[in-house]
């Protein structure tokens, strides 16, 4: 099976070494998708031996992860893995979110940080994610404790729906309700994080609010679409 | 004539001269430019005869014309900016493929570069 790890990854230069020696352990290519950064990111990532693609301006992290989902399909990868490029994610968990995809028991595995052996979020994390929750319950039938993290786990099938249809804003609990909606696996399993090792969440206080309606009406108008994937096996 | 009349009749000619030169410009796509070429043309009529307004409002039964222009011209409007949503969003979503293509393309050329050093 060949496994792609896709870094995400926009003026991380303090980060990226980190990141990528973290993955060291990993048996599988290494993407890092430098979503126009103004910084070293892309040079430092490639004289590490990773692959880079480098968006030729700022996408936001839905157009950074597809891009990576996109190589992925186009050069027949099994499984990809999403691995955030601000060293909030931890190398040694990775094992824990691909197991369910390699055994074919899943198709989406999203690592979480509250079922039990997670860490603690703000609290305003902590009400948003609990209001998804709820959405996510409503709309896809499904229990997902975490929706918000991006600690995440392809399968093929997966890959080929995000790299087709995939949402640049806050895409991370949206593309959930995707990817139940076309009779798709999704499973949670608790995982390890850190806290970030430098820079801020993109999500602001201020924001927030315009994040929680925007999610909220993307998952709404999301459930009402029919399957996106049609007599492709 | 009185001043209004000559006032907004001047004003709409004005518009549709000036739809026009972006055209010639090429500063106005076509598609768009009939629109607006439209709309001038349709107040032009009105100012010229007010009873085509005055016949049309007394037919659905609104007493006092000029709020069934408002009326049309505050619905056009949100139609036409909700056209030009919709539009935004195709491009936005037309940039945003091609900036990953563009992405992914430059990758494969390093990629073949770097082969023919090798080989």
């Amino acid at each position: 099976m060949r496994i792609l790890a896709i870094i995400p990854a926009y003026n991380e230069a303090r980060n990226i070494t980190a990141v990528i020696e973290d993955l060291k352990s990993f048996r599988g290519d290494i993407l890092v998708v430098n979503d126009g950064s103004t910084d070293d990111t892309a040079a430092i990532a490639k004289s590490l031996g990773a692959e880079v693609v480098s968006h030729p301006f700022n996408l936001g992290i839905g157009g950074t992860v597809q891009t990576g989902l996109r190589y992925a399909y186009e050069h027949g990868y099994d499984m990809a893995i999403q691995f955030d490029g601000d060293g909030q994610h931890r190398g040694d968990q990775v094992f824990k979110i691909l197991e369910l995809v390699q055994k074919g028991e899943a198709d989406l595995v999203i690592g979480s940080r509250t079922l039990p052996g997670g860490y603690k979020m703000g609290i305003t994390r902590f009400i948003g994610s609990r209001i998804f929750h709820c959405l996510i319950r409503c709309l896809a039938g499904k229990a997902i404790h975490d929706p918000t993290s991006g600690f995440r786990c392809y399968g093929k099938t997966t890959i080929r729906l995000f790299s087709r249809f995939y949402t640049d804003d806050y895409p991370e609990v949206e593309s959930i309700i995707t990817a139940a909606r076309n009779g798709l696996r999704v499973v949670e399993v608790p995982v390890l994080m850190r806290g970030r090792l430098s820079g801020h969440s993109s999500i602001t206080r201020r924001k927030s609010a315009y994040y929680m309606l925007k999610v909220t009406l993307a998952m709404v108008v999301d459930a009402m679409r029919g399957r996106d994937l049609v007599g492709e096996s | 004539m009185d001043l209004t009349k000559i006032a907004s009749l001047g004003l709409s000619v004005g518009i549709f001269c000036f739809v026009v030169w972006l055209v010639r410009e090429r500063r106005l796509r076509e598609k768009y430019a009939l629109l607006w070429l439209c709309t001038s043309v349709f107040v032009i009529l009105l100012t010229v005869s007010r009873r085509i307004l005055e016949v049309a409002a007394l037919a659905i039964g609104i007493y006092y014309p000029p709020s069934l222009l408002f009326l049309v011209g505050v619905l056009f409007l949100l139609l036409v900016a909700i056209g030009h949503s919709v539009t935004l969003s195709r491009l936005s979503e037309s940039n945003h493929n091609l900036a990953q293509e563009v992405a992914l393309l430059r990758k494969q050329v390093d990629d073949l570069k770097e082969e023919n050093k090798k080989g």
